[in-house]
């Protein structure tokens, strides 16, 4: 048994960022919208303000605290979404087949053709800035990747002894599904839904960045971002905190996707896009 | 070789009938027209200018008939005017075409050319210093946010250093190019360099490296002749794919960068409301990516015989 250094500091990075967002209201130090002083604009940083304050005066520190929740709750939501629309298809056409599968199939081919971020913009474009919005675009976007695996793993599992046994004792079609196939399919899920949320924390931050996201006045690290690039000769420090801190929790995704990936789907081989 | 190729062009329209379905009903049966949202900045349209709009642009026909009209127009190239500039929008489309094609190809250029070495050395020494320091790049590289890095090289090589332009597209040459692209291509490298390794892993552990290596053949001989040819056809999979992740980040990193592409034209439309532009860029990204795809299945031909007869 080695040391599993990707799940130990992948956790401890996603735990941290999980912890940040949900204490943010008492470890901010300052109100993240509406403490702006134009007395205090574009401080560097220093002991009142540690990561520097904006254009308006307002605290970078507690401003970068509180995006955390947005962050995560759009990455970890629209995960959630992905994850259920995926496997649900994937699970119903694997064990189907028939015309719901070409379907199905068709559609995650469909969903494979078009670059989801590209998709999920255009969604941004109709529905306009904001968390649901957001969630929508994000949610509906790339379950792809998942309904696919539910799909190929549920093809080489419907023909063994249990789920043949499970049939004749008369179970229905979707108790077999989602009693006997889908735990026995969960670990490649998880590894899969755990990268993809990384991936999801990014569209989120791209998106707002392009000021098709959060609406600016709340923090979202990627409107932050957006801000600091008018400001980046002045103040520098605008730019370097809020993507430090996508950059930490997106690479805690990925080290605890590649660490449970270890224990959970230990036959596989690459599966990340 | 012929067949294979047109039957895979075959394959693309489907999905190209699909994709043109889902681009007409996304802007068209949802409502947010560009009509209807005129006074979002509070400033009212003249009713009569909005009825004569409406009119011309033949937003109040049966659905049926715009649909018909904009597949019978989007066949033959004709991809609608923009709602702003008036213009058609495959000569908005042409003018971004070529900016965007060469920042997507010198960020896959430098993503090949760094990430494929770096996960062959990587493989060949694995539980090496090589090795795990690429490995602890390349996870670090699949975490960064594009524009950010973007945002980074920005401050240090344009505005610390004075070495390289910080941003726009100048005269088009090799030094505006640099910053977005190494942007760009330091995500897919990271995939690449991880997937090259996981393959060339799975390569030497095949049967053939060890019948190749047992009756004497040089190691430089089993990597090169073994090794590398099998690797190589994940390996060109993952940069299919990832022609597709980059086509969707390049739009955030043109945008950082000012660069005047495909992808900074699309965001420029939504936030106009432009929509026959907006439906356009879309188009012409996702058919970009079908061919891509399409060439990699060729490539597979090329490569592993084994496939040509499947």
């Amino acid at each position: 048994m080695k040391f599993r250094a990707n799940l130990y500091i992948g956790g401890a990075f996603f735990a941290t960022a999980v912890i940040v967002g949900v204490l943010a209201p008492v470890i901010a130090t300052h109100d993240p919208v509406f403490d702006a002083n134009l007395m205090n604009a574009e401080l560097p940083p220093g002991w009142e303000y540690p990561f520097g304050t904006d254009a308006q005066g307002r605290d970078i520190y507690s401003r970068v605290v509180h995006g955390a929740r947005i962050s995560l709750t759009v990455g970890l939501v629209a995960q959630c979404i992905n994850s259920i629309i995926g496997v649900s298809l994937g699970l119903t056409a694997g064990y189907w087949g028939g015309w719901w599968d070409d379907l199905v199939s068709g559609l995650t081919n469909l969903m494979l053709a078009i670059p989801s971020l590209i998709f999920a913009l255009a969604i941004m474009a109709i529905l306009g800035p904001g968390l649901v919005s957001l969630l929508i675009a994000l949610g509906l976007t790339s379950w792809s990747y998942s309904c696919r695996l539910a799909r190929a793993q549920v093809l080489s599992l419907k023909s063994q002894g249990y789920v043949q046994a499970a049939k004749i004792l008369g179970y229905s079609d979707l108790r077999i599904m989602f009693t006997q196939l889908l735990p026995n399919i969960l670990g490649p899920l998880i590894v899969i839904a755990t990268l993809g949320a990384g991936g999801s924390i990014l569209a989120e931050a791209a998106l707002s960045f392009l000021g098709l996201g959060i609406r600016p006045p709340y923090p979202s690290w990627g409107s932050m971002l957006s801000d600091a690039r008018e400001q980046i000769t002045t103040a520098p420090w605008l730019s370097i905190f809020p993507g430090l801190a996508i950059f930490i929790t997106v690479l805690g995704l990925n080290l605890l996707g590649d660490g449970l990936r270890d224990i959970l789907d230990p036959q596989s081989r690459e599966r990340t896009s | 070789m012929l067949a294979v190729l047109l039957r895979r062009l075959l394959n693309i329209i489907p999905t190209v009938g699909a994709v043109i379905l889902v681009i007409f009903l996304l802007f068209s049966v949802i409502p947010g027209s560009f009509t209807s949202t005129g006074a979002e900045d509070g400033r009212m349209l003249d009713p009569q200018v909005m009825e004569r709009m409406r009119k011309e642009m033949g937003l109040d026909d049966p659905i049926l008939e715009r649909f018909g009209r904009y597949v019978g127009h989007t066949l033959v190239g004709d991809l609608g005017k923009s709602f702003r500039t008036r213009e058609p929008v495959t000569k908005l489309i042409g003018d971004r075409l070529w900016p965007s094609l060469k920042l997507a190809i010198a960020a896959m250029c430098f993503a090949i050319l760094v990430g494929v070495p770096l996960g062959f050395i990587a493989a060949l020494r694995p539980g090496s210093i090589v090795d795990s320091v690429s490995m602890v790049g390349a996870v670090s590289g699949l975490s960064l946010p594009q524009f950010w890095l973007g945002l980074m090289l920005m401050y240090l090589f344009g505005l610390l250093l004075g070495w390289l332009p910080s941003f726009g597209y100048g005269d088009g040459g090799p030094r505006y190019l640099i910053l977005p692209a190494l942007a760009l291509g330091f995500n897919p490298m990271a995939l690449l360099a991880r997937t090259t390794r996981a393959a060339v892993l799975d390569v030497l552990n095949a049967d053939f490296v060890r019948t190749a290596r047992s009756k004497g053949m040089a190691e430089t001989r089993v990597v090169t002749w073994h090794v590398m040819r099998n690797a190589l056809v994940l390996v060109i999979t993952t940069i299919g794919l990832q022609f597709g992740s980059l086509m969707g980040a390049a739009v955030v990193v043109e945008k950082l960068f000012s660069w005047p592409g495909l992808g900074s034209l699309l965001v420029d439309s939504v936030f106009q409301r432009d929509i026959p532009a907006v439906q356009g860029c879309i188009l012409v990204i996702v058919l970009f990516f079908l061919v891509i795809n399409t060439l990699v299945d060729l490539a597979y031909a090329v490569i592993d015989p084994r496939i040509r007869y499947a």
